[in-house]
């Protein structure tokens, strides 16, 4: 069973649609991402399930019971808020108890059960100290302990990274990951950052302009995005116009710069025919060679115009005829130099097809 | 050397506006039965006299009362408004603030004379109710003011916790948001008291006959005389006035290291 299900919901502020009518189920136990630009929806519809905003059409269900009318303080949720919003009146294990308070939960239950998030969150000697004593990172830490110290049906997290800096993200995501398995709760993640979304969810919902683009796996919507959309958000992808030339046993798509390419049916979902078609090919996927192609490999003549270097990667953009290609190749040795004329190297069954 | 002159200058006018009060707080220690110089000892015969005063002590009691009553019923409408203001998208918001800081704006004479007008119109006579409705009029733009301006600082997403918490609208409330504002609440009662308790102009006009505040009691005792009372009516006054919101300062400095906000 779901744990929550959106149904038919539409949101509106004023002329404003923010949400176009949405369906989807979040199962139970499942850490589900809603990713997406900037007023994509993503943070409405999470607003929604909290009871923080009323849809305007549609319901809300948690664990099958509809939600529309229960006030956010019946809804038993975790929320942890982007910046932190702690109470800067009380001390981290006042704040942690807060939520048992509410509940019926003895004074030495409250005692145990926030010396036992605090140990979950890995911050056990700070119960006395003020938030404002505690770094950011350890600030959200004590956060997620509150949301989850009331064992919640939900958790609900609203981008609880983006005010961290690079390296404590890093670490606050595997952190995140650990605590949410080891827990289990089901778990809403919103956020704008395609390499959490992918290092975090069971799934992901990729949204834009208030519309669900794709809900799948996080290895579905990196390799078979569905649309143009989700190509470019997830990653970086050369998309070029083509036309499905056969749609039956073999999928084959014809482009300007690789010819005709053999699609695996199962990265062609939404072709439904011959005709116009977009061919996707991932930055990563397409690799500079100077050795020619092994069989089975499709290779286009190209020339190196602009170097970006990355370390252990380095993107290049190459032009193949009168197109420019992206390509992220892992450094071998040492990258290519602008203006060296090199082979692109393709396999097939990298390419994906979307409808034209 | 034009420096030197504006800082002389500048000595020279603060030393003016506020040497006579320097020299009330001085004479109302003065032995001498008369209320100037030269002091002929210290004493506080001259507080005592006050304090053995009846309408000197009813009209304290009545300043007292009124300011009392000002600053909780201030504060409270002032809190409520300023909520209702910054926290709900209520129509016509611009123009309801507008409305509830113009007493500030409007001269206090015209304000008190248009108000004893609207009654006397209403066939409603002075009383203690008319009088402490016209100081709340009064102070309770200075409230809104001061809360209004922290209530923005306080993050909706404190109060969005606490409710995801399981916290009633009502529970956050008294246990987020009013602690956090706290600081700005003690300010705007303790504007409220100080405000009410000196005002002369307002209360002039409002009050019923026989009722008197120390402002007005001031006013008709130096109608008779200038009897050395007044001045240590004045040093109690300026106690109150200024070291009240001194005192209420100093807490709140305290209270806000402690919270941390």
């Amino acid at each position: 069973m779901s744990a929550v299900t959106l149904k038919n919901i539409v949101k509106r502020f004023g002329t404003f649609t923010a949400v176009h009518r949405t369906t989807l189920e979040i199962p139970e136990g499942a850490f589900v991402t809603l990713l997406g630009p900037s007023g994509c929806g993503k943070t409405t519809n999470l607003r929604m399930i909290a009871g923080l905003l009323d849809p305007t059409e549609g319901e809300i269900l948690i664990g099958g019971k509809r939600v529309n009318d229960v006030p956010i303080h019946k809804r038993n949720l975790g929320l942890v808020f982007q910046n932190y919003a702690l109470f800067p009146h009380k001390t981290v294990a006042e704040n942690v108890a807060f939520g048992l308070k509410y509940r019926n939960v003895t004074k030495s239950e409250i005692a145990a059960k926030v010396r036992d998030a605090l140990d979950l969150v890995q911050l056990p000697h700070v119960g006395d100290r003020y938030p404002k004593e505690l770094s950011g990172g350890q600030q959200q830490r004590i956060a997620l302990a509150r949301a989850i110290v009331i064992e919640p049906d939900v958790l609900l997290l609203d981008e609880p990274l983006s005010a961290l800096d690079a390296n404590l993200r890093e670490d606050m995501r595997v952190e995140l990951k650990r605590i949410q398995e080891r827990i289990g709760v089901t778990t809403v993640f919103v956020t704008h950052d395609q390499s959490e979304a992918l290092a975090l969810s069971d799934l992901i919902v990729v949204m834009s302009e208030g519309r669900v683009e794709q809900v799948g796996k996080p290895e579905e919507v990196y390799n078979t995005p569905a649309s143009e959309f989700v190509a470019n958000f997830l990653g970086a992808s050369n998309i070029s116009e083509g036309r499905c030339i056969e749609h039956g046993a073999t999928i084959v798509v014809e482009d300007a710069v690789f010819g005709r390419v053999t699609v695996p049916a199962a990265k062609a979902p939404n072709l439904t025919g011959t005709g116009k078609a977009k061919l996707v090919v991932r930055a990563e996927k397409l690799l500079l060679s100077k050795a020619p192609a092994p069989a089975g490999v499709i290779s286009v003549p190209a020339t190196v115009e602009t170097v970006d270097y990355q370390g252990q990667a380095v993107r290049y953009f190459v032009r193949a005829g009168e197109v420019q290609l992206q390509a992220i190749n892992m450094i071998d040795d040492h990258p290519f130099a602008a203006g060296e004329a090199v082979h692109l190297h393709l396999r097939p069954q990298d390419c994906a097809a979307l409808p034209g | 050397m034009g420096w030197q002159i504006i800082r002389a200058w500048t000595i020279v006018v603060y030393g003016f506006m506020f040497l006579p009060v320097a020299v009330v707080v001085l004479l109302s220690f003065n032995a001498n039965q008369f209320g100037s110089f030269p002091m002929t000892g210290v004493s506080l015969h001259w507080f005592q006299e006050l304090w053995n005063n009846d309408a000197v002590m009813r009209a304290f009691r009545t300043s007292l009362v009124l300011g009392l009553m000002t600053a909780v019923i201030s504060t409270t409408l002032g809190i409520l408004a300023s909520l209702a203001l910054v926290r709900y998208n209520i129509p016509g918001r611009n123009a309801i603030t507008t409305l509830l800081i113009a007493p500030i704006l409007v001269p206090e004479v015209v304000l008190a004379v248009a108000l004893l007008l609207f009654l006397n119109w209403l066939g409603i006579g002075k009383s203690f109710a008319l009088l402490l409705a016209g100081h709340v009029i009064f102070t309770l733009p200075f409230v809104i003011l001061v809360v209004q301006a922290r209530l923005v600082s306080i993050k909706r997403d404190m109060e969005e916790a606490a409710l995801s918490l399981g916290a009633s609208p009502v529970q956050t409330f008294f246990s987020v948001t009013l602690p956090l504002m706290l600081p700005a609440v003690a300010a705007g009662a303790l504007f409220a008291f100080t405000i009410s308790f000196d005002d002369i102009t307002g209360t002039l006009f409002w009050k019923p006959g026989g009722v008197e505040t120390v402002p007005t009691q001031i006013f008709s005792m130096l109608r008779n005389s200038i009897s050395p009372e007044i001045n240590a009516l004045g040093t109690v006054m300026i106690v109150m006035t200024v070291g009240l919101p001194l005192l209420g300062a100093a807490v709140a400095r305290k209270l806000a290291m402690k919270g941390g906000t």
